[in-house]
C-alpha cells in the first residue's frame, strides 16, 4: 500500500515537514514494514513553470518536420524575472522550440526552465536546434513523469485549469508530494486505505486521529432505489457471497471532464494509473475508505440487479475484454442481461461507464472473503477490489464510501443524484471476544493496568465493556482478523509496545541430546570430509530423463517421480531419485572455473514415490485434531524420502606437487569410500559385481546389508554418460542410502577378545576362472577355515605367464590364532587346506 | 671418504718394536699410536689407526707377544711396561670413536636436511558444507540447552504445512508463501514452505513438555539471485509446557543470539503476522560483530503458538502454551560470515567450502 503524505495528512497529525521515511519508521512500530518511497521531485526538479505561448511561428524544415519557434511567457506581464542563469531570458519571455502541435497561441503550458531536470536525469539547458537558441522546453505528461500521452504537449485547459503564469507547475500539479509505501500483512485488510493507515499513525504515534468516513453526511435510505436482490444459494462455508449491496443513482454527469490534478497526483503517487474521470472516482474512494466501488453505465442495465451464484456455461466478457467461462462457484453481478460482473473481482464490458455516459449506478458491496478469493484465482484476476474483499472489508462503511462517491461526482463530474437509496443485505453478528483481566499478563510476562487494557482497545475502535473477572470487547467492524483472545493481547501489546515485554529464560526437562541416527549422520559426513571429500548442496529438482538414468538401476520403464505443478523451470520439473545428476552439474560448473580434480560429495534426501498413492484426496480442517485414520491417510500419503549419500570424483587425487605423480580417481575409489562409510557406522556390508545403467557394466559394485537389503552402488560412471555429459573419461561416484546403514548399525557393538598367543601365517594362490570375483572366493576361505581363521585378505591378483588363459590367480594372506594357545603349523595347515577344500569345490579352484 | 692426512699416516705396522723393558721405547709408542689417534680424521682413519696400534701385528702386540720370551723375573715389569700401555691406547681410541661417531651423525643430520616449504600435498583436502556446519553450532546451542531436534520429509502433507498451522485454506497467507506444489495438485503434496510441519509432528508425537529444535531444507518458488535461493534452510524452535509466556520467547532468542554472536546481542520484537503465533514478531538481532559495524539486523519470525494449532494437535491450550520462532541459516551466513552473494552458497564451486574446512 503506497500512502501520498497529503492525504495521511487530512486525518493524521503528519508533520508539515515528514518525510515519506518519517512516516514509514513510525508506521513500523506498530508492524506496518517499510517498502519502499515514491517521490517524484527525486527525479524531478524546477525551475518548471506555468507558461502562456505569446506567439508560434511553424517553420518547415528540410527534413519534412515542421517545427513551432514559439515565445512563451513565464512571468506575469509587469514583472521581472527573478530567476537568472544561462538561458533564463531576464524579459520574462523565452524563446523555445517546440515538435508539437496540439497547442495555440494564448494555451497555458508548463515550461521546464534550464536548470531544470526530467526523469531519466535528462537536464534542461539553451541549446541550439533548427537555427533557434532553444531556451527550455514545453512539457509533456510522459516528460514530467505523470502519464504516458507523449503525442503532444500539456495544454493546461485541458485539465480544468487556468493557472497564473509563473505559477510553480510542480505545486500545480501535486509533485511536491511524496508517498511511504508500506507492506500490509494478510490479516490488515484495513491497512489498505488511507483511513486504516491514518488510525495506525495515530497508534503509532500517540497523536490525533480523524476518521474520513465521519466527514461523509449519508441521508436516509429512501425507498424506490434501483431494485437489487440477494440469491445466493451456494455459499462457501455457510457465508453469504454477498451480505450488503447499496447502489446509488447519479444523472447527468459528464465523464469526459478532466480529473483535476490534485486527484490523479494522488492516484499515480498511489500506483493507479488515471483512466477518466468517472473511474478515477472509484479509485480514489477505494483508496480513501477501503471500499472497493463498481460503477455502471445506468442505461445499459436492464432489470433487477440480482447477486448469485453462476449457472453452468455462463459467461462474462470482462472489463480487460476477454471472454471468461464462469465456474457454478462464482458470484456474479446479473441483470436481465446475464452477468454483468464477476463479483469483487471485475466488472463485464456490457455495462461499462463510458465516455458517453450520462447516468451511474454506484454499487458498493460486501463480499466474503473466501468466494472472492476463490474467483480470483480461478481466473487469474488480480485486482485491487479483490485485494481488498479477500482481507476484509468494513461492512459499515459500504454506504458512506457510496456517498463519498456521490459527492465528487456531484462536485466534479457535474452530477445529480436520486433520493433513492438501495441498501440490502443483513449486517453481520459483531464479534464479542472475552478477555480475563489477567489474560494479558498471563501470555506476555508482564502486567498491564487496565488502561493499558481498555485504553489501547477503545482506540483501536473496539466497544470495552466491564464484565466479571474482564472485559466484554466488540471488535470493529474493520477488524475481521480480532476473533480471540490472544488477538486482543497481541494488540494491547502492539500499542504499549513489543519493546516493554521483559526476558525470563524457560530451562527445558533434562535432554536426550542428539538421537543416535542424528550423531551417526553426523559422524559419516564429518568422515568423509576428512577423508578429502568436499561437501555441496544441489537443488533437488531434475528432468524426468535424470530419474529415469540415475534414479532406477534397471534400464526399462521409468520409474516413478513426484512431479511439480509448478516448478521453476518446465525441464527441471521433478524430484530427484538421484543426487548424482545435481552432482554432475556441480562439477561441471567447477570445470569451467577452472577446477578439474573433485571429489564433491552431497548428503540429502531423494523422493521415491513408489507403491502405495501419491498424497491424500482431502485434507482434514482447521483447528481440530484429525483422528488416527486421517493421520495415517496423511502420513501413508507421503513418498518415501530416505537420505542418501552420493559422491562424484573427476580428475586426480591431488593436485600436482613436487615429487608427487597426481594419482587419477579410479572405480576402487569410489568402492573405498563406502567401506569407510560401512566401517564409520560399524556395519558389516557386502560388495558384489553391480549392475547398474548408469554405471559401467564391468566396474560397479553392488552393496548390500546381510540381510540383502541394496545400498547402493560404487564404481565407473558408464562411457556413454560420460560422453553425453562431457565429463571426464572415467569418472567414478557413488551413491548409498545411509538410513539403511544407520539402521543396521548395532546400537552396542559387543568386543571381542584379544589373544595375546602368536599368529600362524599361511599364504595360499588359487587360480580361477577369470569370471570368478575375488570377494566370493574371500568369503569361502573365510567360511571353510573355520573358527581358527582371524583375518584373510587379498594381496595379489596376477595374470600371465605361467597362468592359463582364461584363468587368474588370487593371492590370499590367512591369519590364524587361537584363543588358548599357540597354534602348531599343522593346525594351521590342516585349516587352511580346509578353507581350499572348500575354494574347490565352489570356484574350482587350483592351488598353485 | 675423506682421505687420510699426511701426517696421521698410521706409523705402527711400520715403526719398531718397542723393548717391553724399555719404558722409553714403550711410551714413545703410546705417543705415537695417541698421535695417530688424535690425528684420525674419520672412522675409517681411526679403523686403520686401530689396527696399525693394536692389531696383531702392531709394535705393542708385538713387544706383548716378546714378553713370553724373557726371562721369568723380567716378566712381571715388562707386563707393567706394556699392560698400562696397551690400555691408554684403548682409551683413546674408544674416546676418539665416541668424537668420531657423534661428528658422522651431526653430518648425516644436516646432509639430510630437506626444504620443508616444498613439502608434496599428498592428502587431499576435505570440507563440510558451510551451511551443514552453522546448522551443527546452532543446534548444539540448544542441545546444550536440553533441547531436542526434531526432522520430517521435506516433501510433506498440505495439511502438515498449512492447515495444522491454522492457514486457512482461501486466505491469502497461504499464497504468500510461493509453494511448489505436487501435480497434480489434488494429492495436497507440497514441498515445505517452512520447517513449521515439524513441529506440527512434534506435537503430534511428543510428550509434553518438550523443548525442540527443527533444522532442515524448505522450499520457496523464488528464482535464484544474490538474495534469494529457492531451497534454503531454517531452523525453527517449538517450546510447548505450562505458563509459557512471550517474555520466556524474548529471553530464550536472547540466550541464543549471545552464544552465536557473543554478549553484547540483542534481540527486538516488531509486531507482524503470522497464521501460527499470536502474538507475532518480526525478529531482529542487534549484532555486535557486523561488518561496518554494530547494527540491527532482520533475522527470522517469532510469536507464541496460535491455540488454533494447539488444537490441531491435541493439546489444551487452556492447560498448555507455547512459544515458536525460526530463522534463516543462509542469511546467518550473510551477515554472520560476510557471504555477500547467496549463489555462492548453492553453485558447489569448491572453493567456496574449503575455504571454511570443517568450521564455521
Amino acid at each position: 500500500m503506497r500512502i501520498p503524505l497529503s492525504w495521511l495528512r487530512e486525518y493524521a497529525a503528519v508533520p508539515a515537514d515528514a518525510t515519506a521515511e518519517d512516516v514509514m519508521a513510525e508506521l513500523v512500530k506498530v508492524g506496518l514494514e517499510e517498502e519502499d518511497v515514491h517521490r517524484p521531485t527525486d527525479e524531478l526538479t524546477g525551475p518548471i513553470v506555468v507558461g502562456q505561448v505569446l506567439s508560434i511561428v511553424k517553420e518547415p524544415q528540410s527534413n519534412g518536420k515542421t517545427i513551432n519557434w514559439c515565445e512563451v511567457r513565464v512571468v506575469p506581464e509587469g514583472a521581472e524575472q527573478t530567476l537568472a542563469g544561462d538561458g533564463i531570458d531576464p524579459s520574462g519571455v523565452q524563446g523555445i522550440v517546440c515538435g508539437a502541435h496540439n497547442f495555440v497561441e494564448g494555451d497555458k503550458v508548463v515550461v521546464t526552465l534550464p536548470g531544470a531536470v526530467l526523469p531519466g536525469d535528462f537536464r534542461i539547458s539553451p541549446r541550439k536546434t533548427y537555427g533557434h537558441v532553444s531556451a527550455g522546453m514545453i512539457a509533456s505528461v510522459r516528460e514530467l513523469g505523470i502519464g504516458e500521452d507523449h503525442d503532444g504537449i500539456l495544454v493546461l485547459s485541458t485539465l480544468g485549469l487556468d493557472p497564473d503564469v509563473g505559477t510553480d507547475a510542480l505545486e500545480l500539479l501535486g509533485l511536491y508530494d511524496q508517498a511511504a509505501e508500506i507492506n500490509v500483512t494478510p490479516d490488515r485488510g484495513y491497512c489498505f486505505s488511507i483511513r486504516g493507515a491514518a488510525r495506525e499513525y495515530a497508534h503509532a504515534t500517540g497523536t490525533a486521529f480523524t476518521d474520513p468516513a465521519d466527514a461523509v453526511v449519508v441521508p436516509p435510505a429512501a425507498p424506490g432505489g434501483y431494485p437489487v436482490r440477494l440469491e445466493d444459494t451456494a455459499p462457501v462455508y455457510g457465508t453469504p457471497g454477498c451480505d450488503r449491496f447499496v447502489a446509488r443513482t447519479v444523472r447527468g454527469v459528464d465523464p469526459t471532464r478532466p480529473t483535476p490534478p490534485w486527484m490523479s497526483a494522488r492516484l499515480r503517487l498511489a500506483g493507479i494509473r488515471s483512466i477518466s474521470l468517472v473511474v478515477d472516482i472509484s479509485n480514489y474512494v477505494m483508496l480513501e475508505l477501503g471500499q472497493p466501488l463498481h460503477f455502471y453505465d445506468l442505461d445499459t442495465l436492464s432489470g433487477d440487479i440480482v447477486v448469485r451464484r453462476a449457472a453452468a456455461g455462463e459467461t462474462l466478457r470482462t472489463l480487460d475484454d476477454k471472454v471468461r467461462t464462469l465456474d457454478a462457484e462464482d458470484l456474479l453481478i446479473t441483470d436481465a442481461s446475464g452477468p454483468i460482473g464477476i463479483a469483487g473481482v471485475m466488472g463485464g464490458a456490457s455495462t461499462e461507464v463510458s465516455a458517453g455516459t450520462d447516468n451511474v449506478l454506484i454499487e458498493a458491496a460486501h463480499f466474503d472473503a473466501v468466494s472472492i478469493g476463490r474467483s480470483r484465482r480461478r481466473h487469474r484476476l488480480p485486482s485491487e477490489a479483490s485485494k481488498r474483499f479477500e482481507r476484509g472489508v468494513d461492512w459499515t462503511v459500504a454506504d458512506i464510501a457510496a456517498q463519498r462517491a456521490v459527492d465528487l461526482l456531484i462536485e466534479l463530474a457535474g452530477g445529480t443524484v436520486d433520493d433513492a437509496v438501495t441498501d440490502v443485505g443483513q449486517a453481520p453478528e459483531p464479534r464479542v471476544i472475552e478477555l480475563a483481566a489477567d489474560f494479558p499478563a498471563r501470555l506476555i510476562g508482564r502486567e498491564f493496568t487496565d488502561e493499558q487494557i481498555r485504553g489501547t482497545l477503545t482506540d483501536l475502535g473496539a466497544t470495552v465493556e466491564e464484565m466479571d473477572g474482564g472485559y466484554r470487547v466488540t471488535a470493529p467492524s474493520w477488524r475481521s482478523d480480532l476473533e480471540t483472545r490472544e488477538d486482543l493481547t497481541e494488540e494491547i501489546i502492539r500499542l504499549v509496545g513489543y519493546d516493554t515485554i521483559p526476558s525470563s529464560l524457560p530451562v527445558a526437562p533434562p535432554g536426550r541430546g542428539l538421537t543416535r541416527v542424528q550423531q551417526q549422520r553426523r559422524r559419516l559426513l564429518n568422515a568423509l570430509a576428512a577423508a578429502g571429500l568436499t561437501e555441496v548442496l544441489s537443488y533437488p529438482f531434475v528432468s524426468e530423463a535424470s530419474n529415469s538414468v540415475f534414479g532406477t538401476p534397471d534400464e526399462g520403464a521409468p520409474p516413478a517421480s513426484v512431479k511439480l505443478a509448478n516448478p521453476l523451470s518446465a525441464e527441471l520439473g521433478f524430484l530427484r531419485r538421484s543426487i548424482l545428476p545435481g552432482l554432475v552439474e556441480l562439477a561441471k560448473r567447477n570445470h569451467s572455473r577452472g577446477f578439474r580434480d573433485l571429489a564433491l560429495f552431497e548428503a540429502g534426501s531423494v523422493f521415491l514415490p513408489d507403491g502405495g498413492t501419491l498424497g491424500s484426496e482431502s485434507i482434514p480442517p482447521l483447528g481440530i485434531k484429525p483422528d488416527d485414520a486421517v493421520l495415517d491417510g496423511l502420513h501413508s500419503g507421503i513418498p518415501d524420502q530416505p537420505l542418501v549419500v552420493a559422491a562424484l570424483f573427476t580428475g586426480h587425487e591431488t593436485a600436482p606437487s613436487a615429487g608427487v605423480i597426481p594419482r587419477a580417481w579410479d572405480w576402487a575409489d569410489a568402492v573405498d569410500v563406502v567401506q569407510l562409510m560401512a566401517q564409520v557406522t560399524g556395519v558389516d556390508v557386502v560388495v558384489r559385481q553391480g549392475n547398474h545403467q548408469a554405471f559401467h557394466p564391468g566396474r560397479t559394485a553392488e552393496f548390500s546389508l546381510r540381510s540383502g537389503e541394496v545400498l547402493g552402488y560404487a564404481g565407473e560412471l558408464h562411457p556413454k554418460l560420460i560422453a553425453a555429459q562431457d565429463l571426464p573419461a572415467r569418472t567414478v561416484a557413488l551413491e548409498i542410502t545411509v538410513d539403511l546403514l544407520f539402521e543396521a548399525a548395532a546400537d552396542v557393538i559387543v568386543a571381542r577378545s584379544l589373544s595375546t598367543y602368536p599368529p600362524a601365517t599361511q599364504d595360499v594362490a588359487l587360480v580361477v576362472d577369470s569370471a570368478v570375483v575375488a570377494g566370493d572366493v574371500l568369503e569361502t576361505l573365510r567360511e571353510g577355515a573355520g573358527e581358527l581363521l582371524e583375518d584373510v585378505s587379498l594381496f595379489d591378483v596376477y595374470i600371465g605367464q605361467g597362468i592359463p588363459e582364461g584363468r587368474k590367480s588370487l593371492a590370499f594372506a590367512l591369519r590364524f590364532r587361537a584363543p588358548d594357545r599357540t597354534l602348531t603349523a599343522d593346525e594351521a595347515s590342516a585349516a587352511r587346506d580346509a578353507a581350499v577344500a572348500l575354494a574347490a569345490e565352489r570356484h574350482a579352484a587350483v592351488q598353485r | 671418504m675423506a682421505e687420510t692426512p699426511e701426517h696421521a699416516a698410521p706409523t705402527g705396522r711400520d715403526a719398531q718394536v718397542p723393548d717391553p723393558l724399555d719404558a722409553a721405547s714403550v711410551a714413545s709408542a703410546v705417543e705415537a699410536a695417541l698421535a695417530d689417534i688424535a690425528a684420525a680424521a674419520d672412522l675409517d682413519a681411526l679403523k686403520a689407526v686401530r689396527i696399525a696400534h693394536t692389531g696383531e701385528k702392531s709394535p705393542l702386540s708385538l713387544a706383548n707377544r716378546g714378553i713370553g720370551a724373557l726371562p721369568k723375573e723380567q716378566k712381571s715389569a715388562a707386563g707393567k711396561n706394556i699392560g698400562p700401555a696397551r690400555g691408554r691406547i684403548n682409551q683413546a681410541l674408544a674416546a676418539r670413536t665416541v668424537e668420531l661417531e657423534a661428528e658422522r651423525d651431526a653430518r648425516i643430520l644436516v646432509e639430510e636436511a630437506v626444504d620443508v616449504t616444498a613439502a608434496p600435498r599428498r592428502r587431499r583436502t576435505g570440507a563440510r558444507h558451510p551451511l551443514s556446519t552453522l546448522q551443527e553450532r546452532v543446534i548444539d546451542v540448544f542441545v546444550g540447552m536440553g533441547w531436542e531436534i526434531a526432522e520430517g520429509p521435506e516433501l510433506e502433507s498440505e495439511w502438515f504445512n498449512f492447515d495444522a498451522l491454522n492457514f486457512k485454506p482461501d486466505h491469502p497467507a497461504r499464497e504468500m508463501q510461493d509453494t511448489f506444489f505436487v501435480d497434480p495438485p489434488e494429492a495436497h503434496l507440497v514441498l515445505r514452505t517452512h520447517t513449521s510441519p515439524v513441529q506440527v509432528r512434534s506435537m503430534l508425537e511428543r510428550d509434553l513438555p518438550f523443548y525442540v529444535l527443527c533444522p532442515g531444507k524448505v522450499f520457496r518458488t523464488d528464482e535464484l539471485d544474490a538474495t534469494h535461493t529457492p531451497v534454503f534452510h531454517q531452523f525453527e524452535g517449538l517450546v510447548i509446557d505450562k505458563g509459557l509466556t512471550m517474555a520466556d520467547l524474548v529471553g530464550t532468542l536472547e540466550h541464543f543470539t549471545q552464544q552465536l554472536f557473543g554478549d553484547d546481542a540483542r534481540v527486538r520484537l516488531r509486531p507482524n503476522f503470522f497464521p501460527f503465533t499470536e502474538p507475532s514478531a518480526e525478529l531482529d538481532i542487534w549484532h555486535p560483530g557486523a561488518k561496518g559495524g554494530p547494527r540491527w539486523i532482520e533475522w527470522g519470525g517469532c510469536g507464541m503458538v496460535n491455540p488454533n494449532v494447539l488444537r490441531a494437535t491435541g493439546i489444551d491450550p487452556d492447560v498448555y502454551s507455547g512459544f515458536a520462532f525460526g530463522m534463516g541459516i543462509e542469511r546467518a551466513l550473510m551477515f554472520r560470515n560476510e557471504v555477500v552473494d547467496m549463489r555462492d552458497m548453492i553453485e558447489g564451486d569448491v572453493r567456496f567450502s574449503e575455504h571454511f574446512g570443517m568450521e564455521i
